[in-house]
């Protein structure tokens, strides 16, 4: 992708190189800041809730897709349209539990790991952990409380990537408490 | 055809923006009450629909109206509200506040840069507070309008 000074309100377009070495550049600076791997997994994943529960109006605002009405359209909408939209690959869907609650979305590329190898002292690090954050935080927005967790990786030697979804539970709204 | 207010709730109740074109009447009470006011009739009306619907729900409470005036609702799933009162001549205009929706969420800052209403009792939404692309953004909203909605809108 080469840089497009394009500033309507569709999208910012940047070169996926920038992308790649910027995603690298944070993690390299967590692996320096926290000793163990661990921490910088936990930090990737805080950091990736973060994102997520911002992400997700950015992307109402910007696909148009309404509510989905069970966690197999929701899986559908994260694949073709979410991952799509925002880091232009798409995912497949697969490995569904037979209570329609868990499934597997298979990267066959992930462009977060262009370029990176993962050295043995770091067997533990989960480099593209800020995607499982993105996608819990995300889905908590609109009341589905999910785990994400990677299950297969590239960078460990897997033929492809794999992060398992599985919902947990509905969040309901709750109406504030008022001051009376 | 008359805009008359818009309203954007956070999902938390608070509300984020309040606009005013034409509003003859006030409601007599301060606007923070007003706000909570209007918050929990929302919710408490969206609850009694899904409670009260002879059928399943699709997309649940879109409007009410009175002899009067017609409040439009639009919600979205991560729980923002958009409410606007417009006068009786106005027909279904979901997708117009969703393109409010859109255009104030996806400007610089998000919705967090909308002037809160408490700095000022009565803000008019001025098309210079956002950036050139929200601005475009707005006026192509606007420009969906019907033409009489339009006229009262732009103040």
């Amino acid at each position: 992708m080469s840089r497009q000074a394009n500033r309507g309100t569709e999208s910012k377009k940047m070169s996926s190189e920038l992308f790649t070495l910027t995603y690298g550049a944070l993690v390299t600076q967590l692996c320096k800041d926290y000793e163990n791997d661990e921490d910088v997994n936990k930090q990737l994943d805080r950091m990736g809730y973060n994102i997520g529960v911002r992400l997700i109006e950015d992307f109402l605002a910007r696909s148009n897709v309404g509510r989905c009405h069970d966690f197999r359209e929701t899986a559908d909408v994260i694949a073709k349209v979410a991952f799509k939209m925002y880091l232009g690959i798409t995912p497949s869907i697969t490995n569904w539990s037979p209570a329609g609650d868990e499934f597997s979305l298979i990267l066959e590329n992930n462009p977060l790991v262009d370029f990176v190898e993962l050295p043995d002292s770091h067997s533990s690090l989960i480099y593209s952990n800020l995607l499982c954050g993105v996608l819990r935080g995300a889905l908590e927005m609109v009341q589905m409380a999910v785990e994400a967790k990677f299950v297969q990786d590239t960078l460990k030697g897997d033929g492809v990537t794999e992060i398992r979804m599985r919902f947990l539970r509905r969040i309901e709204d709750n109406l504030p408490a008022g001051e009376e | 055809m008359t805009v008359h207010n818009l309203y954007l709730f956070d999902r938390n109740g608070v509300c984020l923006h309040y606009s005013e074109w034409h509003r003859k009447k006030q409601a007599g009470i301060p606007k923070e009450e007003e706000y909570k006011l209007m918050y929990g009739m929302l919710f408490s009306i969206r609850s009694f629909v899904s409670k009260m619907s002879p059928l399943d729900m699709k997309d649940g409470f879109l409007s009410f109206q009175t002899s009067r005036y017609k409040l439009h609702y639009y919600e979205t799933p991560t729980g923002i509200k958009v409410v606007m009162n417009t006068d009786l001549g106005v027909g279904p205009i979901r997708d117009v506040l969703h393109h409010i929706y859109s255009a104030v969420s996806v400007s610089r800052d998000g919705l967090k840069h909308l002037p809160h209403p408490s700095e000022e009792s009565v803000t008019v939404w001025t098309l210079d507070r956002c950036d050139l692309s929200t601005t475009h953004y707005c006026l192509q909203v606007i420009r969906m309008m019907p033409k009489g909605v339009r006229d009262s809108f732009i103040p």
